[in-house]
């Protein structure tokens, strides 16, 4: 492999970049007319436009991209994360180009992609996943017959939509009798779908998932966990590892079951594999990211391996540089997700023209970020403009060494939610490790 | 005497669609009859999306951007002569 255009922009196109000359590979990168002097496409070897700011138009535009990749000579692509990244017909249109897709083959992608599928095809090998009717239930009867065979407490969703419409928690059959017709009245009100689903309540829920890689070879390893259940409408905000509720049994347990999940769908490259895990430390498998994901630095950081760099090696057709006895978690590392929103105003988007910016740094602090003095965010893409990271031999050091980073970042021209991580850093509840998904939630309660 | 005109400002920088999805129907055309509380166009920013609404009652004018331009915060987006009491 020698050459590797970069099918991303933002931070994670500029890390991209970074990997290949650290690994003397050329790289290319693609643009719209937002980002043409954004620092991904300072930073590469080349850089190819290919639209208008609209995604759609640039980099969702697969026939523009694959065409930069023929005429720059490129022998892969690194989709990043989002955009193309879990697109099977992009891993198989790089394919019909005679180039390389950096990620898994496009089966497991689709495999992945597809959640009900994935969860049969992994309960069938044994692994947990939460438990629950198969599909919909037909009634109060049926819906109390179901909650006995799984055990209360149960929850009630709605199978046409999200987000807490329809939804109910049911203690005993009592309960559930009570909240059913309730349920469904809702649920068909809101997506005019009555049909409700009953799954086992997941009390005082983390989610904590399992960092994997594979080669073409057949080896797969984990590299131990990271704690995300900060988050905020299902963005996460804050992530570290190791989980300050995982012990040694727990990471054996779950990253066994994590690499047996990654060869049941045929996974190869780096992937995660993400759990809901309970307050009695079951553990519940929910899906399979087929992609390098936002908060890898933080595993990178604790294990000393640079996941990107893996990546290339994979694509490249060489085995893993390590086995699972060399993954060795040392240390604990924080990741704070720095987005342009007012986090006095309600998260309001804060795209626009930066005017100064003041990077933080000193010992063991990483910043992944696209951010320059004059850089201009975009409001066309994500609001992520950087990834504060940080090493410490422990965790009340490290919440210390990030409490401080973040005390350095300043940017001007655009409101950034710095303010927002100090306050949940020194909040007693994430200090002393004591959260759930629900953490956020309540936290904007007090 | 001149009709009093509404206009329609985007509280944020992003991109001014007419429509909710793209195969949709624009939600207004210039000359239609809107109600005061009527969705008129949509602005996304950083995949937020946000309905924009008139707040007076009247008659589309003019539609000053095309769909899928980038808006300013505070750039008026559409005029809307109000129907007069």
């Amino acid at each position: 492999m020698h050459k590797v255009l970069i099918a991303n922009r933002g931070e994670i196109a500029v890390r991209i970049v970074r990997a290949c000359k650290d690994m003397g590979i050329a790289s290319v990168a693609v643009y719209s007319d937002a980002d043409k002097d954004a620092l991904h496409v300072n930073m590469a070897d080349e850089a190819v436009h290919i639209g208008p700011p609209i995604a759609r138009k640039s980099y969702l535009n697969m026939e523009r991209i694959l065409t930069a990749a023929k005429e720059t000579g490129a022998d892969a692509v690194h989709p990043g994360y989002g955009f193309l990244a879990e697109s099977t017909a992009f891993a198989d249109g790089c394919e019909e180009a005679g180039l390389k897709f950096i990620g898994p083959p496009a089966p497991a992608i689709a495999l992945s992609g597809n959640k009900s599928q994935a969860r049969k095809t992994l309960r069938e090998i044994g692994i947990p996943v939460i438990p629950g009717s198969e599909g919909v239930v037909d009634n109060t009867e049926a819906a109390v017959e179901e909650a006995e065979k799984v055990g209360f407490p149960v929850i009630l969703k709605a199978s046409g939509g999200g987000g807490g419409r329809g939804m109910r928690i049911a203690n005993s059959a009592a309960e559930l009798v009570g909240a059913f017709p309730t349920a469904s009245g809702e649920a068909l009100a809101s997506f005019g779908d009555p049909d409700i689903y009953v799954e086992k309540y997941i009390r005082r829920p983390r989610h904590i998932e399992v960092q994997i890689l594979a080669d073409s070879h057949g080896n797969v390893v984990h590299l131990g966990e990271r704690e995300c259940s900060i988050q905020k409408r299902y963005q996460k905000l804050i992530e570290e590892s190791p989980s300050p509720f995982v012990d040694e049994n727990l990471r054996h347990k779950m990253g066994e079951t994590a690499v047996a999940a990654a060869k049941a769908v045929g996974y190869e490259n780096a992937g995660t594999v993400e759990f809901l895990v309970d307050a009695d430390k079951n553990f519940y498998f929910m899906e399979v990211n087929a992609r390098v994901q936002v908060e890898h630095p933080v595993t990178e950081m604790v294990t000393g391996i640079d996941i990107i760099a893996e990546q290339l090696s994979i694509t490249a057709g060489k085995t893993l540089s390590v086995s699972q006895k060399d993954v060795v978690l040392r240390g604990w590392s924080l990741e704070c997700r720095i987005n342009a929103a007012d986090p006095d105003n309600d998260f309001a988007p804060s795209p626009g023209e930066v005017d100064s910016v003041v990077l933080p740094g000193g010992p063991w602090v990483r910043i992944d970020t696209y951010l320059a003095p004059g850089c201009f965010v975009p409001p066309f893409y994500d609001s992520l403009v950087a990834k504060l990271v940080i090493w410490a031999p422990d965790r009340p050091s490290a919440i210390a060494r990030m409490q401080r980073a973040l005390s350095e970042l300043t940017v001007q021209g655009i409101q950034v939610t710095t303010s927002f991580h100090r306050k949940i850093l020194a909040h007693e509840d994430f200090r002393s490790g004591d959260f759930d998904t629900h953490f956020l939630e309540q936290f904007r309660a007090i | 005497m001149a009709a009093e005109s509404y206009k329609v400002v985007s509280p944020v920088m992003g991109t001014f669609y007419r429509a909710s999805s793209p195969d949709s129907d624009p939600l207004v055309t210039p000359g239609q009859k809107v109600k005061a509380g009527q969705v008129v166009c949509i602005i996304e920013s950083m995949k937020i999306f946000t309905e924009l609404r008139t707040e007076k009652a009247g008659t589309v004018k003019k539609i000053l951007l095309e769909n899928e331009d980038m808006v300013m915060k505070n750039q008026e987006v559409i005029l809307i002569e109000v129907d007069s009491a």
